[in-house]
């Protein structure tokens, strides 16, 4: 057979070694990022090719499922499918290296972000819906006629905004954070019923048709009653009602502003084809540009083109941005919107999650999983240190107990380190920090099969055979054994696999591929150094073991 | 250097002593089953866990009577390695109707944190938050695995040696599962995903212990034709004891450096496994031998004597070696 001369082993053992070190040689990589300004960059790094999981590395693990709580999915599985798409666009956008993002089952989403410096922001990105729609401001005042009529529907049933209940309503933090506009605002609001609290824009001199001015303090219990069942049947069909994304201020007070729009939207953001963030040259604050494709152009131009001298809202999921503003002349395929106080980050964030399409269903968090960078770095030091740890007292206890037999299982360990991490860079696994704990440990139980060989080697040599004769039968006999344990521990290695997240998988992976590094160093390796041992020597007598 | 060469202790002899020790765990654990239960980490309960650094060293029951005035009441705050470093878990109600969104329960202890700590004093290290939903799935899966593992190790067994044998390593095994549930909840140690991974791992290697002495028992019932089982029993054992001492002390070595120098996560691994490893060992004299005796007592069939012992593929593998 092939290998049973020893230049021929000595060739296995050079190509595993070589095909080892050649898998963890470190290499240049090139990581494209997101920069400040929002320009992707790409930088090259040199490092070990091993991927390391979140846990060591930091970043980000989230599990998403479809949120139905406001709005039903009508086909859970395409809405799946296509939040995928979208998620997927929006993380090639946002820039992190090597994303995973895939489909668990049939209604999660797994997503894992590694080394992500923000992981509010990145979160935030992953769960905008951003649905943008434009719609006419309603002209009609049909809200104003549908108010007294929920008026006497709340009366009814007893639930009028009374206004003993109004100073005590506002939290300590509300106030602290609104200050005394706050506060004015809602004493001089506090009066009776839901027609009292929703005020036309039009009576504080505003020009807008269709806006509304609910006091901030009063906003949080309207908001509640226009999503009263009662309440809401009374909305004119023709409109919608949507608050706006910010409270404005009126002289010294503090309104939540309240939009009827027409139902129908001009068009949604699904024509989108480009979005930019820029900054306004007239007011220095950030913009985000946009541009449609051929036919949400037409249809934008035609519906501006009808509605000149009208208010357009700009709605982002759902809440107007800013104060829709009067449509001068018709607008065709490209347009911004004006983001008030908001900073140019989040300006990008707006035009990347724009850009890459609405999610069709909202999506919420069922499970995260957030670690710091420092703290992966400590974990990759302490898996460092208890491996050094570990792998000297193993040394001391073989080399003192084997002696130089000793010798030949520890320098057979380095090969089984070697050939472990090799094979994990090899088949690109994810190490973790249980991996880490997995190789450690590893290293205890891989001396087994040595002290399999060499307890029978002895055994051998007490029943006076020769040296020769008895690594050969102390190796023949070890084999059962240690096939048998061996196979039995990748059993329950594989089950590890199939049911563990993240971090357990890598632990099941470690354990596999040492399993199999073990056999080859511990058999094979050690075979071949007694094969030169008894090379160099062969009149030896006696076995140091 | 040896140590046990010629040991010829009559282990089987002891086994009397050694059940009593194992019932007295087993009855001590279920007592402790009963009056503590298991506790499970949030992986598998679901709710939140945020591990902080805190600018200055603080106490525990500071941090907990804040987050308790900040209306967060029943959160356990945990010292994770030094006066800086906490661990705060809140478990979820299941009660409420959205507990699978689990933004609002991070964003409601972020939100009293700030007002306990203060914003900025304190810096999140890791977080964590799993729905009910979640955590739900992995527990089933978690007992799946066990359950599995545990039915092709004995197919394996089944297949490699003979029922008989398979039989006793699986009696042996599930002795160990028991045990170390017990263990884990006398020390009361937190059942998470890693510590679930430590049982399978210690199945794993307690089954490897099982299998090196029942190698031996098939290779002596060959040898000694004559012996009684019980004397090829002990003589099994003595002989592979040496061997047992050796792995089982690197083992544990690596175990100790694990529990010492790895951290605050591998630990629990590591001493779940510490232990693993001796009722691993306590299981493969004690427990799969006597079974074993048992077994072959009651249904001693013709081929009861080591037949199906060598097996084709151990043949062929020395001459590859």
């Amino acid at each position: 057979m092939f290998i049973q001369t020893l230049r021929n082993r000595l060739i296995v053992i050079g190509l595993l070694v070589a095909a080892s070190i050649y898998s963890l040689f470190p290499r240049s990589q090139t990581i494209r990022e997101r920069g400040p300004d929002g320009q992707m960059r790409d930088t090259v790094v040199t490092r070990v090719p091993l991927k390391r999981g979140l846990d060591l590395q930091g970043g980000i693990h989230l599990e998403l499922e479809l949120d139905q709580s406001q709005q039903v999915s009508a086909d859970p599985k395409r809405d799946i499918d296509l939040a995928l798409t979208v998620l997927r666009k929006r993380i090639d956008e946002f820039g992190v290296t090597e994303p995973v993002i895939q489909k668990q089952g049939q209604d999660r989403i797994v997503v894992e972000l590694a080394g992500v410096a923000d992981p509010a922001r990145a979160m935030a990105i992953v769960q905008r819906s951003a649905f943008l729609e434009f719609r006419i401001t309603d002209r009609s005042g049909a809200l104003d006629k549908a108010l007294p009529a929920m008026d006497r529907v709340l009366r009814s049933a007893g639930l009028t905004v009374d206004t003993s209940a109004k100073p005590s309503a506002p939290s300590a933090v509300t106030k602290l954070l609104q200050g005394d506009s706050a506060k004015k605002g809602d004493t001089t609001a506090a009066v009776g019923e839901i027609s009292t609290l929703i005020q036309p824009a039009a009576s504080v001199g505003s020009a807008i048709p269709g806006e509304y001015l609910v006091p901030v303090g009063a906003y949080p219990r309207v908001d509640s009653l226009l999503r009263l069942p009662e309440v809401a049947r009374l909305i004119p069909r023709e409109i919608v009602l949507r608050w706006g994304a910010a409270p404005l201020s009126v002289q010294v007070q503090s309104y939540q502003p309240l939009y009827a729009l027409e139902n129908r939207p001009l068009i949604t953001g699904s024509s989108l084809v480009d979005a930019k963030a820029e900054i306004d040259p007239l007011t220095g604050g950030p913009i985000v540009t946009f541009e449609l494709d051929r036919a949400g152009g037409r249809k934008f131009g035609q519906g501006t083109g009808a509605h000149v001298g009208d208010y357009m809202a700009i709605l982002l999921d759902d809440r107007v941005q800013g104060q829709p503003p009067v449509i001068q002349s018709r607008i065709d395929r490209r347009g911004q919107i004006t983001l008030g106080n908001k900073t140019m980050q989040e300006a990008q964030d707006l035009a990347l999650t724009l850009k890459a399409g609405a999610l069709p269903v909202p999506l919420k968090i069922v499970a995260s999983h957030e670690v710091g960078a420092s703290l992966g770095a400590d974990s990759i030091h302490k898996g460092i240190l208890s491996g050094l740890v570990g792998t000297a007292l193993v040394i001391l206890i073989m080399v003192g107990y084997y002696r130089e037999s000793g010798l030949v299982a520890v320098a057979a360990l380095g090969f089984y380190i070697l050939f472990t991490v090799g094979s994990l860079a090899m088949i690109g696994a994810t190490l973790t920090l249980p991996g880490v704990a997995g190789i450690v440990l590893s290293i205890g139980i891989a001396v087994d099969a040595n002290v399999l060989i060499f307890e029978r080697i002895r055994e051998e040599l007490a029943r006076g055979k020769t040296v020769r004769l008895s690594i050969d039968e102390g190796f023949r006999h070890a084999m059962n054994a240690i096939v048998d344990s061996n196979v039995t521990t990748v059993l329950t290695a594989l089950f590890l696999f199939q049911f563990g997240t993240g971090p357990v998988k890598g632990f099941a992976v470690t354990l596999t591929m040492g399993i199999i590094a073990s056999m080859i160093s511990a058999v094979f390796v050690t075979r071949t150094f007694y094969m030169i041992w008894l090379d160099r020597r062969p009149d030896m007598t006696t076995l140091s073991i | 250097m040896r140590f046990f060469a010629n040991a010829n202790y009559d282990f089987i002899g002891f086994r009397r002593i050694a059940y009593a020790v194992t019932g007295a765990i087993l009855l001590l654990g279920i007592v402790s089953l009963a009056t503590n239960g298991l506790k499970y980490s949030i992986e598998f309960t679901g709710g939140t866990m945020v591990q902080i650094q805190t600018t200055k060293p603080m106490d525990a029951g500071a941090i907990r009577a804040g987050l308790d005035a900040q209306g967060l009441k029943g959160a356990e705050i945990q010292s994770f390695g030094s006066a800086q470093d906490f661990v705060i878990r809140v478990r979820l109600a299941t009660t409420d109707v959205n507990a699978d969104n689990t933004q609002a329960a991070t964003a409601a202890v972020s939100r009293a944190l700030d007002g306990a700590l203060g914003a900025g004093t304190y810096q999140v290290k890791a977080h964590e938050g799993v729905g009910p939903k979640v955590g739900g799935e992995l527990r089933q899966k978690a007992f799946l695995a066990i359950f599995y593992s545990f039915f092709a190790v004995l197919l394996y067994l089944a297949w490699r040696f003979e029922w008989r044998f398979g039989l006793a390593a699986v009696v042996a095994t599930a002795h160990d599962i028991l045990t170390t549930i017990a263990f884990i909840s006398i020390m009361r140690m937190e059942v998470s995903l890693v510590v679930v991974g430590a049982v399978l791992s210690m199945v794993g290697y307690s089954l490897n212990d099982t299998i090196i002495i029942f190698d031996r028992v098939r290779e002596n019932l060959h040898k000694y034709k004559r012996e009684q089982f019980r004397d090829i029993l002990n003589r099994s054992i003595n002989e592979t004891l040496p061997r047992s001492i050796l792995t089982h002390g690197t083992a544990l070595s690596t175990l100790l450096a694990l529990a010492v120098f790895g951290g605050e996560v591998i630990r629990p691994f590591a001493l779940v496994m510490f232990f693993g490893v001796f009722t691993g060992t306590f299981s493969s004299i004690y427990i799969a031998g006597p079974v074993l005796m048992a077994i072959e007592k009651r249904w001693p069939g013709a081929d009861a004597r080591g037949a199906k012992t060598v097996a084709a593929p151990m043949r062929r593998a020395p001459q590859g070696a």
